[in-house]
């Protein structure tokens, strides 16, 4: 098999020959390797890559393989992170100055999971500081690029993890999504991002931005590769207090169920002025692919949806500047040489540490949090957030999911953004309510615009009801190829 | 207007250490004196990444205290995150509970100058220590040493309640009695697992309008507490008197000069941004568990002592001694239970037990001899086989050697000789030799009795039956 034609392999589709051992983990990881090398330095996804870990996993892999004694589904899968995974022993930066040299003493969780599944890791992928951003722009060390147009963002904050996937560089990968981050940038590279419910995946090892809010989910070509790598994450964790104690269904044996029967709401309020056109035809010509396929659409309203942006920005600053304290020069990281006493200390190392984007939000959320403001502001939003959970709980009662666009507009260019901060924060309207109301949400292809610009249907589901979003996504992807449609790099 | 006419108020906020093994939100060990920075793990050091995982036992034990001190335990209490920097903060927020803490409205007795007062406690919460910092005093660098990072405390504070140092003492030894007592605290007051602020404020007699107050930090004895708060009050009224207004401040006692010094005021003081704990949900306490610790709240200090005036027949400055340590107590009632002179019990208890505890170190739980053998060694004075001060002899040998108290008087010799014809063949000597002395005591000067049943009791090596030696002697002299 050709490099190219093991490239194009699906996630699952390497299992497969993995284990019928037609191919071998050291040979698809060094496959990815080549490609890495060969692509990477137009595309930019990886802040670090790993080869001799990944080879070393690699032939641990091959040799379970060979003694009958593989790990799982996907043992010898090599696969990449996003860099907010503690990684023991890998530098691990969350595209920060701050953490610049930082070496785990410990592996998070998922990253744990990972390894006893058998996936060789192929490195760290690049990120919106702190995962603060979307566009990868926020990134201190360089942005990345977009596989279908290099001019353009791959989207963010996971958007590093979102290209590698999209030019073939792995066969998935993990990412974080607090308001969008795995979704979003899935719809702007054609790839299909998952942001399960939170507390179905352990948060333990995980660089907190928003605890509240953060979810870890995978981002691969397909719907099965995602729910392949699901199956991974889905477990309780003792040290994640939030993490659910609800076993995991078999996702896989589930997804073929079609959706014949489904009621799937779209609502109103996810169809704004402004918003592409082209997005939205995408968007509405899936919906009556859904009806063809025996499902029926029902207008749903989720009236609240206008205080989604405003409340976001009041929470998630607010856990972030709480969360980001420990960044301070003390234990670990980066540490201002020249000062002469503890502020100083304190002043210089987060000036220089931090990019302006965290500056902001430390700010936003020291100030919401602040004496004679915490009730106008934090506790407000608090009280708009359950509205929005209510609001999502009165249209479940109708509709087993709800279908909307994940990103308003296709992937924008590099700096276009950049200088204006509420426009990139809008770029989330239609994620971050997912991420208040705690709701699974997925975002698969749907289309691509006549300049060739990939877009994504998000998919909205109950808590822990994981099982049918990936169901309905599959459904979809089964009767369309725009999944298997290749980048032109 | 003199200093008597105004009336100070004072409410303390307490600190206590829990005696949990581990932390409060990871598996690291809290013992105290281990190399700096061993007792720790990526949770306490505030790695990036982690997360808090709530200690149950401390649950249990805010629950044991919140019993023992009659609050309302909260079905549902919140963590809160405290945010301020500091380096000896690893994650820049403490996390502690807020405005729904586990226990609300108890109240604890005291007795000043024999009058009882109940003060009313506002609330007790549960909360992570910080670590420690250690600066270089010749401005050098600054050490962090967070092994006690993450050590469980309990933060009990009272109302304004009380009116003096006097009672702000027994309040703090009162609470100190009773959290040792419970078993969750060791009640150390200069190694900081028993930690006191103090809110001081005066006001006028006469008057309903409270004074402003201020906040004392850095009293690490009882006695510093006392000597801050007397110290605050009358500087607080010589401000008033002197036309000025008391500033609300913190204020640290400075032990070095005996006086409280402004540590910052109002304007500096932190805005700790609290809010809800994203990474713990809200703590639900069942009824169950309520109910399941209820069961290990034993019987506090004050009921210990009623008891044992009544059922003992002890006088108060004894039974103030038996009940000041649980270990103690309990180890008497064990004994009492084979032996029932109680009174001359407790006073082999506060005499001899706790003075060889004191010469010889130890404690109540390491005694290497059985309450049936402390009782057997009362009986054999009781029956005339030893004497007292041979008592006291086998008594320091048991507590050496957990050897039976029978074993050691017949390996030493000791038992009491009552054979009446050796005695009096031995009196008769005594007072063919000292014929003077017979004819003193003869002519009225009784004293001399004393010096011939010493002079008997030394030809008998000590062990002649006293009893017995001055009936004869008494005999023969008469």
């Amino acid at each position: 098999m050709s490099a190219s034609e093991l490239s194009e392999l699906t996630l699952l589709e390497l299992a497969s020959k993995l284990g019928k051992r037609e191919l071998s983990s050291v040979e698809a990881t060094s496959a990815c390797l080549a490609r890495t090398e060969e692509v990477d330095p137009k595309i930019k996804a990886f802040l670090r890559v790993d080869a001799r870990g990944a080879l070393a996993a690699a032939e641990a892999s091959d040799s379970r393989r060979k003694r009958n004694a593989s790990a799982g589904l996907l043992d010898g899968v090599p696969i990449g992170l996003k860099d907010i995974f503690l990684t023991e022993g890998l530098e691990t930066t969350c595209g920060s100055r701050i953490l610049e040299g930082f070496v785990p003493p410990y592996d998070a969780t998922v990253v744990k999971l990972l390894k006893e599944a058998g996936l060789p890791i192929l490195g760290k992928l690049n990120q919106d500081e702190f995962a603060m951003g979307s566009s990868t722009e926020g990134s201190a060390f360089f942005p990345s690029r977009n596989p279908w147009d290099l001019e353009r963002t791959p989207g963010g904050s996971s958007g590093g993890s979102a290209a590698a996937v999209a030019a073939r560089e792995v066969f998935g990968a993990l990412g974080t999504d607090t308001g969008g981050s795995i979704r979003q940038p899935a719809a702007l590279t054609n790839t299909v991002g998952l942001k399960p419910t939170y507390g179905r995946v352990s948060r333990f090892g995980v660089i907190a931005f928003a605890s509240s809010l953060d979810q870890v989910g995978p981002i691969a070509r397909t719907v099965g590769d995602a729910t392949a790598l699901l199956q991974i994450l889905a477990v309780h964790d003792p040290r994640d207090s939030t993490s659910a104690r609800l076993p995991a269904p078999d996702y896989l044996r589930e997804l073929e169920g079609g959706v014949a029967g489904m009621k799937l709401g779209v609502p109103r309020e996810y169809f704004v002025e402004g918003m592409d056109p082209e997005v939205e035809k995408a968007v509405r010509a899936a919906a009556q692919a859904f009806e063809k396929l025996g499902a029926t659409i029902v207008d749903v309203s989720l009236p609240h949806t206008k205080y989604a942006l405003a409340t976001y920005y009041l929470i998630a600053p607010a856990e972030a500047s709480s969360n980001l304290a420990r960044y301070d020069g003390v234990r670990y990281g980066l540490r201002a040489k020249s000062a002469k006493s503890l502020r100083e200390m304190y002043f210089q190392t987060r000036a220089a540490g931090f990019g302006p984007e965290v500056k902001r939000r430390i700010m936003l959320g020291t100030y919401a949090l602040s004496a004679g403001y915490y009730d106008a502001y934090y506790l407000k939003a608090q009280k708009v957030r359950t509205l929005i959970r209510q609001d999502f709980t009165a249209a479940f009662e109708k509709v087993d999911a709800i279908l909307s666009p994940t990103s308003p507009t296709p992937a924008f260019k590099l700096g276009e953004k950049l200088d204006d901060p509420l426009a990139m924060y809008l770029v989330d309207v239609f994620t971050l309510p997912c991420n208040l109301a705690g709701l699974p949400g997925m975002s698969l292809p749907c289309g691509f615009t006549r300049a060739g610009l990939p877009i994504g249907l998000q998919i909205l589901g109950k808590h822990f009801d994981e099982a049918r979003v990936l169901r309905i996504g599959r459904a979809f992807e089964r009767e369309h190829d725009f999944h298997r449609r290749r980048p032109p790099l | 207007m003199p200093a008597s006419d105004y009336q100070p108020v004072i409410g303390l906020e307490v600190h206590a250490q829990l005696l949990t093994r581990s932390k409060i939100f990871c598996g690291c060990s809290t013992e105290f004196g281990a190399p700096p920075n061993h007792n720790t793990c990526p949770v306490c050091l505030g790695m990036p990444g982690v997360l808090p995982v709530l200690n149950r036992r401390v649950v249990e034990f805010a629950i044991r205290a919140g019993l023992a001190l009659g609050c309302t335990i909260r079905k549902t209490s919140i963590w809160s995150r405290k945010n301020y920097f500091y380096p000896d903060l690893p994650k820049g927020y403490q996390i502690t509970q807020y405005d729904q803490p586990i226990c609300e409205g108890g109240k604890l007795a005291i007795e000043v100058r024999g009058e009882e007062r109940e003060i009313r406690i506002r609330r007790i919460h549960m909360e992570e220590d910080a670590g420690k910092s250690v600066h270089d005093p010749s401005g050098g660098d600054s050490l962090v040493d967070l092994n006690r990072a993450g050590v469980p405390l309990l933060e009990i504070v009272s109302e304004p309640d009380l009116r003096s140092s006097e009672e702000a003492g027994e309040y703090l030894k009162a609470l100190r009695d009773v959290l040792v007592y419970l078993g969750i605290n060791d009640g150390n007051m200069e190694e900081g697992s028993f930690r006191c602020d103090a809110n001081v404020s005066v006001m006028r007699k006469g008057t309903a309008e409270l004074g402003q107050r201020t906040e004392l930090k850095n009293m690490n004895s009882f006695r510093f507490v006392r000597q801050a708060i007397d110290y605050e009050i009358a500087r607080q009224v010589e401000v008033i008197e002197s036309g000025g207004k008391v500033v609300q401040e913190t204020r640290l006692w400075d032990t070095q000069r005996n006086e409280t010094r402004a540590m910052r005021s109002k304007e500096d003081a932190h805005d700790y941004r609290y809010f809800p704990e994203p990474d713990l949900p809200p703590l639900h306490v069942s009824d169950q568990l309520i109910d399941s610790v209820s069961h290990t709240v034993p019987e506090l200090p004050r009921a210990k002592v009623r008891r044992f005036q009544s059922q003992y027949g002890l006088p108060p400055y004894e039974v103030k001694i038996l009940c000041a340590e649980r270990p103690l107590a309990d180890y008497f009632e064990a004994c009492a239970q084979h032996y029932r002179d109680y009174p001359k019990l407790a006073h082999w208890f506060v005499g001899e037990l706790l003075r060889l505890l004191k010469e010889e170190g130890g404690s109540v739980s390491t005694l290497r001899f059985t309450p049936v053998q402390f009782a057997s060694l009362l009986g054999l004075i009781d029956n005339g086989e030893i004497s007292a001060s041979s008592a006291k002899e086998v008594f320091a040998e048991m507590f050496r050697t957990g050897k039976d108290p029978s074993a050691i008087v017949s390996e030493r010799g000791l038992a009491q000789v009552s054979d009446s014809a050796l005695i009096e063949s031995l009196v008769n000597e005594v007072l063919a030799k000292n014929a003077e002395e017979v004819e003193k005591y003869r002519s009225g000067r009784k004293q001399v009795f004393g010096f011939l049943v010493g002079q008997v009791m030394k030809a008998m090596k000590g062990k002649g039956n006293p009893a017995l030696v001055n009936e004869l002697l008494r005999k023969k002299l008469e």
